[in-house]
């Protein structure tokens, strides 16, 4: 068949490349083409690279993201860096110095499986912005099932281009800094970075063209550069893939067969639902804040937890939503803990705040009942409470009893009460509680208070 | 059965075109350093270089190669007295006198002779009458294959599990990896070590063209 001389393609990677580029606004090229890079390394076994320099699948598109602003860090703003283009290409293989013998070990078992490359433009102007746009496209890849993105497993890897301009003149000479495998490693790099070329030139030095690596241990980046200078990639088309060919519904021919046919229609029709929507979605769905959607969806496996919560307790979203970004994640950042390992279930707290909800416990206790519960000794809440006695009261009368009690034994404070001093009527307050050993709801006492003395 | 553009080719072309790229204008002459039985006289020298006043723009097509260096050695200033720059090998030994004449005569580059230089002349004025045909809003040719479109494969597995029978494919290998051969110069590496994660960056400082221009050129 005169096709065999023509290399062949994976549908799923053409797929993967459609539906990354319309999710992130691009035009997509109906027809694009291959090229092969040359350069010379021990993981390259072929000495070229396959890749999409001249006309790449993807090109144009756009990237949104929220940053915080202020010093409270509490107004959120949407920024957006463009996306330059998107291309297919092979992967190579992956190789490990081994100093100790002075030996190079090649794995080829990537070698020649498609990637995407997404190309930005320099519209981020530090690493935080980097960080959040970089998670952004993580979230977004990870929901297309494009890729996991796992950067620390090298599913997602990130080169940095850094360069400083004063504003308004032209941008300065880039460097490009490698070996970043988190998105904490990426901000710090790229910070560094920055300063480094800031102090250089504040010294009449100049930028190199170079590429950098990024030290963790010391937290900056080190010059790669070696005698050779600049690389020739010696850039030709790839003379075994014809040229990649899109339709859409108003292209699709009649007859097509439906195996070698990608309709870019279809597949927009097939976009799941992205990250910036669900955040919409569930600040509408519970009434939550922006703020609350973003930090759900940015911490892997809270949004699950949150949900979890939600389906197995009465109480409102509201509270819902309080207690995982107030208290369970605190307690998780405290011990550096992913959501996965958290040793109180979302089972546990949707009891918990279940009792919170029908009064039987007030929200101090309640504090007391999380933290014996993050301890993760397999009691439940229930137990927990009648374990240390922590059930609201439900004699009214003791109650008003030890309000009374609390009256007659504190007459200079109830004195500063009846002269309208605001701050008397929470020390009353106080001490009931500390009386009924926290076992009251504090509403409750003021109320009888308030009445006690007439106020 | 698939095409393999020859890196060597494109090695060959670059010799010629990092010579005039070196001196954008002019048109400089490309050498390798002789052995002393090869070394030109004078004569030649001084005709070489009015040779190189006489042709400013027209090898200016070489450029279409746009090398700048290649893997094989940077072009460096020669010494007093040639103007010309020299293309240095990196430490593997003489390359011999029939070597270069093939060299010379694949990349077209040999101006050690008027009859040389005039078969050149021929050669660009013959080539320059592409420039009578109009391609305006004409698209390049780039590929036999532009009418065709690349075939799709669904995305099973359908080969593998083949590890043993790959690592039998080197005599040097480690816990199935396989092993590269040293660096011809290793640079200074300041990556963590951090195992299985070092991403790196690709770098053409491991071989020289040495292994690459096999000698069947």
């Amino acid at each position: 068949m005169e096709g065999e001389l023509s290399g062949v393609l994976n549908r799923r990677c053409v797929e993967a490349a459609v539906m990354t580029g319309l999710a992130l606004n691009c035009h997509i090229n109906k027809k694009s083409l291959f090229d092969r890079k040359h350069y010379f390394y021990s993981d390259l076994p072929a000495g070229y690279q396959i890749t999409q320099q001249r006309l790449p699948i993807a090109a144009n598109g756009h990237l949104t993201y929220s940053v915080y602003m202020g010093k409270k860090r509490s107004q959120m703003t949407t920024k957006t860096v463009r996306i330059k283009q998107i291309q297919l290409e092979q992967d190579s293989g992956k190789s490990l110095h081994d100093d100790l013998r002075s030996q190079t070990l090649i794995d080829l078992n990537r070698a020649g499986v498609g990637l995407l490359e997404v190309v930005l433009e320099p519209d981020l102007c530090c690493g935080e912005e980097a960080a959040i746009a970089v998670r952004e496209l993580q979230m977004i890849l990870q929901a297309l099932g494009t890729s996991q993105a796992n950067m620390a497993e090298g599913q997602l890897r990130v080169d940095a281009n850094v360069s400083v301009h004063h504003p308004g003149e032209p941008l300065g000479v880039r460097t490009e800094v490698k070996n970043l495998n988190s998105l904490r490693f990426l901000a710090k790099a790229i910070d560094y970075e920055i300063q480094r070329q800031i102090t250089e030139l504040e010294n009449g030095g100049e930028i190199l063209n170079e590429t950098r690596s990024f030290d963790y241990k010391l937290g900056c980046t080190v010059s790669m550069r070696d005698k050779e200078g600049k690389q020739d990639y010696r850039f030709m088309p790839e003379p075994n893939l014809p040229p990649l060919v899109l339709y859409d519904a108003t292209s699709l021919p009649a007859d097509a067969d439906s195996q070698q046919v990608v309709n870019i229609d279809q597949l927009r029709d097939m976009l799941p639902e992205l990250p910036s929507a669900t955040r919409e979605r569930l600040v509408q769905q519970y009434g939550i804040l922006p703020e609350h959607s973003f930090t759900l969806l940015n911490e892997v496996g809270l949004l699950e937890f949150f949900q979890s919560v939600i389906k197995e307790t009465r109480a409102e979203p509201k509270r819902v939503i309080n207690w995982v970004l107030n208290t369970l994640l605190y307690y998780l950042k405290q011990q550096n803990l992913a959501v996965s390992e958290s040793p109180v279930t979302p089972a546990a707290l949707a009891e918990l705040l279940d009792l919170l909800d029908s009064k039987a416990i007030s929200s101090s206790a309640a504090k007391q009942v999380f933290e014996e519960l993050w301890k993760g000794e397999g009691k439940t809440a229930a137990q927990i409470v009648t374990e240390q006695q922590l059930e609201l009261m439900q004699d009214r009368e003791a109650l008003e009893q030890l309000c009374q009690a609390a009256i007659d034994g504190h007459p200079q404070v109830v004195m500063d009460v009846k002269n309208r001093n605001p701050k008397a009527i929470n020390k009353l307050i106080g001490l009931v509680r500390r009386t009924s050993l926290s076992r009251a709801d504090p509403t409750l006492i003021k109320e009888i208070l308030e009445r006690k003395l007439s106020l | 059965m698939s095409v393999q553009a020859s890196p060597t080719l494109f090695m060959a072309m670059a010799t010629a075109a990092t010579a005039t790229s070196a001196h954008p204008d002019v048109v400089s002459i490309a050498r390798v350093a002789p052995p002393s039985s090869l070394r030109r006289t004078r004569s030649k020298e001084m005709w070489a270089r009015a040779l190189r006043v006489r042709f400013p723009a027209t090898l200016n097509r070489g450029r279409g190669f746009a090398s700048k260096a290649g893997p094989q050695g940077k072009v460096q200033e020669a010494g007093q007295g040639t103007h010309s720059p020299r293309l240095a090998t990196q430490g593997a030994g003489r390359v011999p006198a029939a070597k270069i004449e093939h060299l010379e005569r694949l990349a077209l580059v040999n101006f050690g002779s008027r009859e040389a230089v005039a078969r050149l002349e021929k050669a660009i004025a013959f080539a320059d009458q592409l420039h009578a045909v109009d391609t305006d809003g004409v698209e390049p040719l780039e590929s036999v294959l532009e009418d065709r479109c690349v075939y799709l494969r669904s995305d099973n597995v359908a080969e593998g599990n083949c590890t043993e029978e790959l690592l039998r494919n080197s005599h040097h290998v480690v816990e199935e990896y396989f092993v590269a051969p040293p660096e011809m110069n290793p640079q200074p590496r300041n990556f963590p070590k951090n195992g299985q994660h070092s991403y790196l960056n690709k770098k053409a400082h491991l071989y020289t063209p040495a292994h690459i221009l096999t000698p069947e050129i």
